[in-house]
């Protein structure tokens, strides 16, 4: 037997940034290597940012367990607790610790977090003078609370005032000194400190600001006893105050922990020095998480450090495909009961508008920062439910000309259904209800969140199938991971999202190449993109099967088994697994000879329910699968497609033809748009509505294209929406004749179709790229239009029905069942 | 009685698909993977009894039409952190034919 030594790969620092390393290598790369962890801490790899709820009592230590000992055990992982590295030996490729034990590495991972920052005072050595960091830290400090009366915490920063609050929990009288003239000064503003201030005093903490630390002065048992400050910063003048202390914590600030990486040479500026891949000068070295300089920058928050190891991880797992280009971080207060948000920049500067809404007497502040039209910070207090929202526009740079007058309004404000109206998760009560699909209360996702170690919304949702469905609920399930696990969460990246976890490619990537590279099947694009899971998932499958077709009109032969049932199927699955029929009734204008012959296929094949549908059609309930041919060869009327990522309906009103008010024939303008789009597959459904005047009675300005009669001509709106969360549509255009409603509706559908993400509506694809470039393309670029309109009808122009093709024989096996008990026994 | 019975031959299941077969025991989903293995599981969804038989298939593994949960073709178990497991049947290839076993 011959065994091929593996590579061997040793990590420095068990912490938050190393570990989760680990696992994104392990997904990738599960064999690869040979590895070893050192950690200086005792305990397995804990969620260190919870040791404020620790504090706070409201969490215990085996709560915040990410990876517990057999974890490393099952992974074949080597692991060397309490041993701290004192030492890298570059030139013999090795590693030893304090107790003399020794690793060899072939490659080495460093991730040994910062240092917490003690003022050089006299008396910083004194037992009874903490900063807070870890375990051992936290631990004393409860220890203290319960023998102790006062407490001081030096800096009113994020983890100072988390500190203060855990230690007031605890019982202690505990004082805030701070240097600055406001707390938080890194992340808020004046005004909403103000308000932070008024909210932490009502529970009880005092404050100093403007204050700095003399000396710690030891009481008799030799523990500190007390803190004097200097004088205030003013009056340089005669002495400062003493203040009573049995414990003093040291929140003054984080330096990355160097010392190990400059003493082996490692060049270092304020962090071990990496590049985009998250290498050190020594290329078989790396590192992530705080102890790290990037760009000049060391974070000290979670989220980029994750977003930091998933890169790395891509490096050591040897696939080198991806970069780390910085990240912008959000920040949130663990406080319970207090709700603070804050992002970006806000210090203002040249050309720099702010969007301020202040309400003091209801406890809320709200300050955007614009510049050139986007968003460039934010600070909320009170009420943070639009955080996220606009931590997203900022991060990716929207353009926010368009909805400027509504974002102080908010995002979760505007039309969204199913959870009571609740915009607020802050002050829902634990048994309410979150999420109206799956029933999910706030207190099942918050305990889920701490005992799993959820860090995204993707998480939460695989773990509690909170907002997994409708999404209506999205944003309060980001509310409640922002609250639990504060800066540690970052909403997902839209401006780049992989198709799904079988790749890391972008929708748009994979679009592009599949035209470029002339890709035509799907084998040949997961092979291409090197899919990661042989046959893809039922995540990608549809939406690489929809992108080859767009691509592909004539030559791509579509993938059944790439479809979801009901497009596979060509009818609605119901939750009893029969299926629902809607054949297209043009326009919502019907017959008496149709409405019979609808009416007798209904009591011959005993159709238990026969619905008028929203959308002005008669929809069949509760056809068995195997009478779906038969049904439709009775039926003989086109597929309404009501099943389909697909046109869907085009809602008329009478319009002119009858009504007094009617300027404009909108049925039968509904009904060529109808036909024309017949037989449309496209990122998601698509819906349209003609009203014959501004009473706008077809509900036109809630659809993907919406078109309105007015005197002189047509009006036309896009990008609306009615469902999950109601979207106005935006104008787009005004046009004189039916025949350019044609063309400009044909043209926006089809730059949907070619550039928007599966799944998108229209709405989403155009809330990313924004109405100016909608615009761009499709009012101003007359040429392009054009192009855009007739690739469209080409698209279309030898598409079947698919029911009549399916009445003739296609896919017979889809619809018939075999029978067990007619066969013979072998 | 352990029974194989021929259900029909594999060309008649498509890969990455599936066929019902209409049983004495209710409706039972066989499934053909993309390496031509084929599985047989009772046609109900561990969640809410969903047609498994309807799902999109992938791998060893099909996800229901309804609610999306995705079940393990060779355990009939719910792949994590989902629950459930539902009850998985005997078949087999042989000579470019699938049989199978009920009992
Ligand atoms: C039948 C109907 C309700 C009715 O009894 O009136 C209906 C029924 C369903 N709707 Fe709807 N929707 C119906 C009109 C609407 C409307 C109103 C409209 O079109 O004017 C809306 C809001 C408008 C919009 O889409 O912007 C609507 C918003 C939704 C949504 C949310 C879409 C969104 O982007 O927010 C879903 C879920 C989805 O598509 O993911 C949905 C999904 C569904 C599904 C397909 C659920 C499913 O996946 O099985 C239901 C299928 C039942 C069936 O088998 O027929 N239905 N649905 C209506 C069919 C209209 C038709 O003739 O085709
Ligand atoms: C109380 C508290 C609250 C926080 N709250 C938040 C929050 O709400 N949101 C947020 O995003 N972030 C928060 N943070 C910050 C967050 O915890 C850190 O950014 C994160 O843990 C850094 O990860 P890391 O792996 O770089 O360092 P660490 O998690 O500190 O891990 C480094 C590890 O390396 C070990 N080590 C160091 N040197 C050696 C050596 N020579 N040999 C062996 N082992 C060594 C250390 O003992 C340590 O265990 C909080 C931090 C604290 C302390
Ligand atoms: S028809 Fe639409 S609103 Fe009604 S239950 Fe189904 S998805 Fe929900
Ligand atoms: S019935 Fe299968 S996921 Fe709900």
């Amino acid at each position: 037997m011959t065994v091929t030594k593996k590579t061997r790969l040793v990590v420095i620092g068990n912490g938050m940034a190393g570990i989760r390393t680990l696992e994104e290598l392990l997904k990738l790369a599960p064999d690869l290597y040979d590895i070893t962890v050192f950690g200086a801490e005792p305990y397995g790899n804990y969620n260190r940012i919870l040791l404020s709820p620790v504090l706070a009592g409201e969490m215990t230590i085996k709560d915040i367990m990410l990876n517990d000992v057999d974890w490393y055990a099952q992974n074949g992982i080597t692991l060397h607790l309490n041993k701290k590295v004192t030492q890298i030996d570059r030139m013999r490729r090795k590693v030893v610790a304090a107790d003399g034990s020794e690793a060899d590495y072939d490659r080495l991972l460093l991730a040994t977090g910062s240092n917490p920052f003690m003022l050089p005072v006299p008396g910083k050595s004194l037992p009874g003078v903490v900063s807070y960091r870890d375990i051992k830290d936290t631990g004393e400090m409860i220890e203290a609370a319960s023998r102790y009366r006062h407490a001081v915490v030096i800096g009113g920063g994020l983890l100072g005032l988390e500190a203060a609050n855990g230690l007031k929990l605890r019982g202690m009288d505990v004082t805030v000194v701070h240097l600055m003239p406001w707390l938080m000064e890194r992340q808020l503003d004046r005004t909403a400190a103000g308000l932070l201030q008024q909210s932490l005093e009502a529970k009880g903490l005092k404050f100093l600001l403007e204050k700095q630390t003399a000396e710690l002065i030891a009481g008799e048992s030799g523990r500190v006893c007390a803190i004097k400050l200097k004088p205030a910063l003013s009056n340089a003048e005669g002495d400062g105050e003493t203040l009573p202390a049995d414990l003093v914590v040291m929140a003054v600030g984080i330096r990355p922990n160097t010392g190990l990486a400059e003493a082996a040479g490692l060049h270092c500026d304020r962090g071990v020095v990496v590049n985009d891949t998250l290498q050190t000068y020594d290329p078989r070295i790396y590192a992530v998480g705080e102890c790290v300089s990037h760009r000049g920058i060391s974070y000290g928050l979670v989220a980029p450090l994750f977003e930091q190891a998933k890169v790395c991880a891509n490096h050591l797992a040897q696939l080198g495909i991806s970069r780390y280009t910085g990240s912008v971080t959000s920040t949130k207060l663990k406080v319970t009961g207090i709700d603070l948000f804050s992002a970006g920049d806000f210090t203002g500067g040249e050309g720099v508008e702010e969007i301020v809404l202040s309400d003091p007497a209801a406890g809320v502040y709200k300050k955007l920062v614009v510049k050139d039209d986007k968003i460039v910070g934010s600070v909320l207090y009170g009420d943070t439910a639009d955080g996220s929202w606009y931590f997203q526009l900022l991060r990716d740079g929207q353009n926010i000309r368009e909805s400027r007058d509504r974002l102080m309004s908010g995002q979760s404000h505007l039309g969204n259904s199913g959870h009571q109206g609740q915009s607020n998760a802050a002050s829902m009560p634990d048994d309410m209800e979150v999420c109206g699909c799956n029933g999910v209360c706030k207190g099942t996702i918050v305990k889920a969140i701490k005992e799993k170690g959820l860090f995204t919304l993707n998480d939460v949702r695989k773990h509690t199938k909170a907002s997994a469905s409708c999404g209506s609920c999205t944003g309060l399930v980001e509310q409640i991971l922002a609250s639990t696990i504060g800066g540690a969460y970052q909403p997902a990246d839209v401006s780049r999202k992989p198709v799904c976890s079988c790749t890391d490619y972008t929708h748009e990537e994979i679009r592009k190449a599949i035209i470029e590279r002339k890709l035509k099947s799907i084998p040949e694009a997961m092979s291409f993109f090197e899919w990661r899971n042989v046959n893809g998932c039922a995540s990608c499958r549809p939406a690489l099967n929809y992108y080859l077709l767009c691509a592909w009109p004539h030559d791509y032969q579509d993938d059944p088994q790439s479809r979801f049932i009901n497009e596979r199927a060509h009818a609605n699955i119901q939750k009893d697994g029969t299926y629902s029929v809607v054949p297209r009734i043009y326009g919502g204008i019907t017959t008496p000879a149709q409405l019979k012959r609808i009416a007798e296929v209904a009591e011959k094949y005993a159709v238990p329910t026969v619905k008028v549908t929203g959308g002005q059609r008669i929809d069949l309930l509760g056809v068995k699968k195997e009478d779906l041919p038969k049904v439709w060869a009775d039926l003989d009327m086109p597929s309404g497609f009501a099943y389909g990522k697909s046109t869907r309906t085009v809602k008329t009103c009478v319009g002119s033809e009858w009504c007094r008010f009617g300027v404009q024939d909108s049925t039968n303008m509904g009904i060529v748009l109808e036909k024309a789009l017949d037989r449309m597959w496209a990122p998601h459904k698509v819906k349209l509505a003609v009203s014959g005047c501004p009473r706008n009675c077809a509900e036109a300005t809630i659809k993907d294209v919406g078109i309105v009669g007015v005197d002189s001509g047509w009006e036309i709106y896009v990008a609306g929406n009615g469902g999950i969360k109601a979207e106005v549509s935006l104008f787009l255009v005004k046009v004189k004749s039916a025949e350019e409603v044609m063309e400009y509706a044909s043209a926006f559908i089809q730059l949907y179709r070619e550039e928007a993400r599966y799944l998108d509506r229209t709405v989403h694809w155009v809330q990313r790229v924004g109405m100016d470039y909608v615009k761009k393309r499709i009012v101003e670029d007359a040429a392009g239009r054009k192009v855009l309109y007739e690739r469209l009808k080409d698209a279309l122009r030898d598409e079947k029905d698919p029911w009549q093709e399916r009445v003739r024989g296609m896919e017979t096996r889809e619809y018939a069942p075999i029978k067990f008990h007619s066969l013979n026994a072998h | 009685m352990s029974e194989w019975k021929k259900v029909c031959a594999l060309e008649e299941i498509p890969r990455l698909g599936s066929r019902v077969v209409q049983t004495g025991k209710g409706d039972v989903a066989v499934f053909r993977s993309g390496s031509d293995e084929v599985f047989a599981l009772r046609d109900q969804c561990p969640h809410k009894g969903g047609p498994l038989s309807q799902g999109i298939v992938f791998d060893r593994k099909v996800t229901c039409p309804l609610h999306g949960l995705t079940v393990q073709l060779d355990s009939g178990e719910a792949v994590a952190p989902d629950k459930g497991c539902t009850h998985r049947y005997r078949a087999r290839v042989d000579k470019g034919e699938v049989y199978l076993n009920l009992s």
